[in-house]
């Protein structure tokens, strides 16, 4: 499983950022062959060196979270979310 | 020539469509408005003439969902009975480039002539966005053009440029993509984006990625606490004000048909049966359900500024989380929202629901979101059992009741929901993956243009089906007429009342009179009929005051509250299975809602009418 790659070093899945951090995309990974959810996150704009940062999240558990990307910001489940491997620069 | 609006969702394309040809489509600051592909027509200055098609919006050509599958089939012209558009006019909001131009950038690979209409171009130079359109059309290899769709001639340049255009023919392109690896399309999807990143950084500047104003309301409408608060506020308000506001313009109408009625009945004393089918069939049915027009034009404008402003999809944020242990999404939240105003276009925006399952479970329970049509029969009941005062000096009870009555049907279908999650056997991930649009601030215009034709659409309800029903039912009860030396009313002896008493036997465990019984027949094709059907039922049988002081001086409470409870579940809508068949393409599904909706509706006026009888 590729999601193993998850908390190495700065890397975190985009479900683990706290709200309010900038963080850059690395990339989105596929949890199923062919993922259509990875697939339209990657036509929504994650993709390697974007810049994200998590808005707001909801009221219950947390979920879903509000995700600015480029100019635009989008209702992402966590799960969804976890597809998503970023980085949080070090100065941070 | 032929043109075909394509772009990314909310970027303006129906505005835009209605600007160029006059149209009155409906358009809504959210994702996903415009469901279906829908064509008009419009001339240049020189006279040339263009064939419009205003398309489903969509992220990708990879389509995701049943109406991003009509604008890539129309895009690669394999949409049926579709030519290929000759010139793909790519729509995009100005203020959200760095997402909408990849899109174009896909589009273009298409090689068909395009051009881009950069729309919202008054949004952008309001927040300081500055866009060098030469180099961007340079830099894309396209034409582009500034619009701003919702004003007056901002479409000019567009137009223009459409009406000097010289034509290439363009050649059938093969779909290539389908076939490339997952790799491919990986490294593809990063191309494209860093495509658009090197042109952004060319041709734009922003001084900010997102509007203040944005920022400075989600804070508080996206608040953990506050935002669920005002949400509730919002829908409170809505309610109270159906009842509080509507009250003058309904008494206005009652006293204007009363005394056409009582004119037309004077003028036709010499004929008593055309007078009974004028005054007690045609006045009292369509006048008993017109009354209903002002509380349905009041719910309409909270619904069109709602979907103008941008709140809505903010409201399906705050309440994905719930929705999904309903087994529901969050994108779920604008077709049941819809289903109130009715569950014919909520069933049809659907379509903008990637997941099958999720889109069938919102189809199934989407009748029972209380549409404007229960309205009519709800606020007769509330208004005739409910007393008229004030609670804790600022809610209207009879609000309140209606509020209540609206929170059972969304009750229910949660729990509807939830039953067909807990059947079902593929427990794979679904997607929320939605998009939050900038706000707006409401258009007065397109407000008005949404109240005309909903109150279009309900006068020619009332003009049409209920009219004929009415009459229908005029001559079942009127005939055949009681025999010499009857003493019950003459509507005993006729067709309707023997049909009503026969079915009161089904009924009565329930509470319901046989006069319902046969309001129910004509209400099974529309439900404000059943109020229509009750008004001539009751003239018939020589009530000659208004429908509502009749009820309530003849049920008792507990048959009122089984009737509103039945109203909660009943599927007597003709049109809604028609479109539920449609959309799911198979009877199965229609015949599980209808049995599902009339079981839990002779369920809930049992238990309902029972424990009130007991009660009382």
């Amino acid at each position: 499983m590729r999601t193993i790659l998850i908390r190495y070093g700065l890397y975190v899945r985009l479900s683990e950022l706290a709200q309010g951090v900038a963080a850059v995309v690395h990339e989105v990974v596929d949890v199923v062959a062919n993922d259509p959810i990875a697939r339209r996150l990657r036509d929504f704009g994650f993709v390697r060196g974007e810049s994200v940062r998590i808005v707001a999240s909801g009221p219950i558990g947390g979920d879903p979270l509000l995700v600015q990307v480029g100019f635009t910001r989008f209702a992402l489940r966590r799960a969804e979310a976890a597809r998503i491997q970023v980085m949080v620069p070090a100065t941070a | 020539m032929q043109l075909a609006l394509v772009g990314s969702p909310n970027c303006g394309k129906t505005a835009l469509f209605n600007q160029l040809t006059g149209g009155r489509q409906k358009v809504a600051n959210y994702a996903g408005v415009t469901i279906e592909r829908k064509e008009g027509h419009f001339s240049g200055p020189s006279g040339r003439s263009f064939r419009l098609l205003d398309l489903p919006g969509a992220y990708s050509l990879e389509a995701a969902s049943p109406d991003e599958a009509i604008t890539r089939d129309v895009c690669y012209g394999r949409f049926p009975g579709e030519g290929t558009p000759d010139l793909l006019v790519c729509v995009a909001d100005a203020t959200n480039l760095r997402l909408h131009l990849r899109f174009v950038l896909e589009l273009r690979r298409l090689g068909r002539p395009m051009v881009l209409a950069l729309n919202m171009m008054d949004a952008a130079r309001r927040r300081g966005i500055r866009i060098d359109t030469e180099k961007l059309a340079r830099a894309i290899g396209i034409p582009v053009v500034e619009t701003v769709a919702v004003q007056r001639g901002g479409a000019k340049a567009l137009i223009e440029h459409l009406d000097s255009t010289m034509l290439t023919a363009s050649a059938p392109v093969a779909e290539g993509q389908t076939a490339a690896s997952v790799a491919a399309i990986q490294t593809d999807a990063v191309d494209l984006h860093a495509q658009v990143r090197t042109i952004l950084a060319d041709a734009v500047s922003m001084p900010r990625k997102t509007a203040a104003i944005d920022d400075a309301i989600d804070r508080w409408v996206l608040h953990r606490v506050w935002g669920l608060v005002i949400l509730a506020a919002v829908m409170f308000l809505i309610f109270q004000a159906v009842f509080a506001w509507a009250q003058p313009f309904m008494t206005g109408i009652t006293a204007g048909v009363d005394a056409v009625a009582g004119w037309v009945g004077g003028a036709l004393t010499s004929m008593p049966l055309l007078r009974s089918l004028i005054v007690d069939g045609v006045f009292a049915g369509v006048g008993g359900v017109l009354v209903f027009l002002p509380q349905i034009l009041i719910l309409f404008l909270f619904i069109l500024t709602l979907e103008e402003s941008g709140y809505l999809p903010r409201a399906a944020f705050l309440l994905d989380r719930m929705m999904l242990s309903a087994g529901l999404t969050g994108r779920s939240f604008i077709p049941l929202l819809s289903s109130f105003a009715c569950a014919i276009p909520g069933i049809m925006a659907t379509r903008s629901i990637q997941d099958p399952r999720d889109r069938l479970t919102t189809i199934m329970i989407a009748p029972l979101m209380t549409c404007s049509a229960r309205l009519p029969v709800y606020a007769l009941l509330i208004a005739a059992f409910i007393p008229q005062r004030s609670i804790a000096g600022i809610f209207n009870l009879q609000g309140l009741v209606l509020f209540v009555l609206y929170v059972a049907g969304i009750v229910s279908a949660l729990a509807v929901a939830w039953f067909i999650k807990r059947m079902r056997s593929d427990k794979s991930e679904h997607a929320l993956l939605m998009e939050l649009p900038s706000y707006r601030i409401p258009h007065p215009r397109d407000i008005a243009i949404g109240l005309w034709e909903r109150g279009r659409i309900f006068m020619r309800r009332v003009g049409g089906i209920i009219l004929s029903l009415t009459i229908i039912l005029w001559f079942l009860s009127t005939f055949p007429g009681a025999p010499p030396g009857a003493t019950d009313p003459a509507i005993d002896y006729s067709l309707a009342g023997i049909l009503g008493h026969w079915l009161h036997h089904i009924f009565a465990p329930i509470g319901f009179n046989w006069q319902i019984c046969i309001a129910l027949v004509p209400g099974l094709a529309a439900r404000e009929v059943a109020v229509s059907s009750l008004a001539t039922v009751y003239a018939m049988s020589g009530n000659e005051s208004a429908l509502q002081s009749v009820v309530a001086s003849q049920w008792s409470l507990a048959t009122a509250l089984s009737l509103l409870a039945w109203y909660v579940f009943a599927p007597q809508c003709i049109s809604t299975l028609a479109v539920i068949k449609r959309e799911t393409n198979s009877w199965r599904n229609v015949w599980i809602a209808v049995g599902y909706l009339f079981g839990l509706a002779y369920l809930a006026s049992l238990i309902t009418y029972q424990l009130a009888s007991a009660l009382a």
